[in-house]
């Protein structure tokens, strides 16, 4: 097989692939929000609590491919217990990593808050899937943004 | 004579090149079929040697593109065995087809002396769980508009149409039943004139969508009985931009327009215009006249391959595969598991792996199959699944090629085994 598919699928994607964390929806949320992708039929369903700006707790449920619903369990990781902005800004990093067609550099103030999802760099190079990666990632942002909403009501 | 596969695939210069270094192994042909160089010759030739806008010019170069135009529809009703020339018309494709059939039956509602095309309340439409949705979507939207109700025939588990439920759900209510010969996402070959013998007896209208069965078996209009069948050019080795409705004249001559324009009319006055005779009615403005030309090659060239000797051949292939496949391990065929009534188009599951997983893990190692729910999705909604992985056979596929796919869906498994 060729090095470029072997930086696809990363044994880290493959691992939140088989064993996703915050999969499941928690009972107490500020928002939900159903994400689908029409074209390959990926979708989520995603719940957000939020308290005093902080993400504390984020649950999902979904169905698609390794990549969907890996990049949902890394962003949780990530997103959970951080402030709002943070997770924001880290969506837009991510964003920027997988839409980079492959030539992002990271720096390694970037990695470090990366973290996990550095894993998706080779899925950049692969512009079918880039949405698959974005999926969890837009849904979360969508959420947060429905919680901020509701409190502001 | 039966397929010198070697042969064949020397005239397709795109099975030579590779994909990611390997040498590329084709498995999509239901999705679209490659081409050999006589039809890529003969679109380049009428550009090249004798272009210009046909029917209407006096010059040299319109009469010789309108003679490969026309001499295009009597190479696909000779392809057809249709009983007349003017029983072919033109499309851009099959979606079109369906879609000018769906179209002038409401326009009939207003148009004089096209009173057997009208549908409204109390009429039922009928097609089959396993459509694709260019034969699915334009009759729920003439439901619609008309106010008839949409109906459909189950299928079962194991992909094939309820035969029991043929004769339920076309009754004297219906109107039109169209459906498909053979399922792009099942495989599955429907008992076509079965169905046609119960849409007759009821006088309702028949439509086949034959776009996966014109490349792969006999397509025989007056053996089919049907009352309009269509196919698309780039699934049967044509080049993409034209399909093709054929009609029975009878109906076609009492059948209102779908687009106006130029060459469909017979005389235009301020005050109203009449309609020219099929096909042109249906053939509104400037074809496509150098695909309409390269898709008469591309029939002429199946059909000198013979088309039974293209069944027979794919049938191998087909038997052949199934049984490879059933050795893998996880693999789910959706749809036929036996050869019996099944044309040469696989769609399966791996267990614990996405399809989309599947076609991308292959595709590095230069096999091209299909992931998602093949534009019929109440097939995967009716078995339970997001998607599918097909892979889909053509005239020019080899048992080597299905011995790749094997050992790729092995490297697959490994991938994910880790």
């Amino acid at each position: 097989m060729t090095a470029s598919l072997d930086s696809m699928y990363q044994q880290i994607i493959i691992d939140h692939y088989k064993h996703p964390h915050h999969r499941g929806l928690p009972e107490s949320f500020d928002a939900e929000v159903h994400h689908v992708n029409p074209t390959c039929g990926d979708e989520v369903t995603l719940r957000v609590r939020v308290q005093d700006n902080t993400i504390t707790d984020l649950g999902w449920v979904g169905e698609g491919c390794s990549i969907s619903q890996a990049a949902t369990s890394v962003m949780s990781d990530l997103v959970v217990g951080t402030q709002v902005e943070q997770a924001l800004a880290l969506q837009q990093k991510f964003l920027d990593l997988v839409q980079s067609q492959g030539h992002a550099v990271l720096t390694d103030d970037d990695a470090e808050l990366l973290d996990d999802a550095v894993a998706f760099e080779g899925v950049a190079k692969y512009p079918a899937r880039v949405k698959c990666a974005l999926l969890g990632w837009m849904a979360m942002k969508g959420a947060v943004a429905d919680a901020a909403a509701k409190v502001g009501e | 004579m039966p397929i010198d596969v070697e042969a064949v695939r020397k005239e397709f210069p795109i099975l030579s090149r590779e994909v990611h270094g390997v040498p590329l192994v084709y498995l999509d042909s239901a999705n679209s079929a490659q081409k050999p160089q006589v039809v890529i010759d003969a679109e380049a030739d009428l550009y090249a040697h004798h272009y210009a806008n046909v029917a209407r010019a006096v010059h040299t170069l319109g009469s010789e593109a309108t003679a490969a135009y026309e001499g295009a529809r009597d190479a696909v009703a000779g392809f057809l065995n249709a009983p007349g020339r003017d029983e072919v018309v033109f499309t851009k494709n099959i979606s079109e087809a369906l879609n000018l059939l769906a179209y002038s039956f409401s326009n009939a509602a207003t148009f004089p002396t096209a009173e057997r095309f009208r549908i409204g309340p109390g009429d039922e439409i009928v097609v089959t769980e396993m459509e694709h949705h260019s034969n699915l979507v334009p009759w729920q939207l003439l439901a619609q508009r008309t106010g008839a109700t949409f109906r459909w025939i189950p299928i079962d588990d194991e992909g094939r149409l309820v035969e029991s439920a043929i004769d339920e759900v076309i009754s004297d209510r219906t109107k039109v039943v169209s459906f498909v010969y053979q399922s792009n996402a099942l495989g599955t070959i429907n008992p076509v004139e079965r169905i046609v013998a119960r849409a007759r007896e009821v006088g309702a209208l028949s439509i086949v969508d034959a776009a996966q069965a014109a490349p792969h078996l006999p397509l025989d209009v007056q053996k089919v009985g049907a009352d309009f069948v269509a196919f698309t050019g780039h699934k049967v080795y044509g080049p993409t931009g034209v399909g093709v409705l054929w009609g029975r004249y009878d109906l076609l001559a009492e059948l209102p327009p779908f687009l106006g324009g130029g060459e469909m009319i017979e005389t235009v006055a301020m005050t109203g215009s009449t309609y020219a005779a099929p096909p042109h009615r249906f053939e509104a403005g400037t074809p496509m006249i150098a695909q309409a030309a390269a898709l008469g090659v591309a029939v002429e060239w199946l059909g000198n391959l013979g088309m039974e000797n293209v069944r027979e051949y794919e049938h191998e292939l087909v038997s052949y595969a199934l049984g490879e496949l059933s050795g893998v391990p996880g693999l789910r065929i959706v749809g036929p598991t036996t050869s019996v009534s099944r044309g040469a188009t696989i769609s399966f599951t791996l267990d614990g792996i996405h399809p989309h997983d599947v076609a991308q893990l292959l595709d590095e190692q230069g096999i091209a199959v299909r992931a998602g729910h093949h534009c019929a999705r109440p097939v995967c909604l009716r078995y339970g699944i997001p998607a599918t992985t097909r892979a889909s056979f053509g005239v020019y596929t080899t048992t080597d090629e299905i011995d790749a796919l094997v050992r790729g869906l092995d490297r697959v498994r490994g991938v994910f085994a880790a």
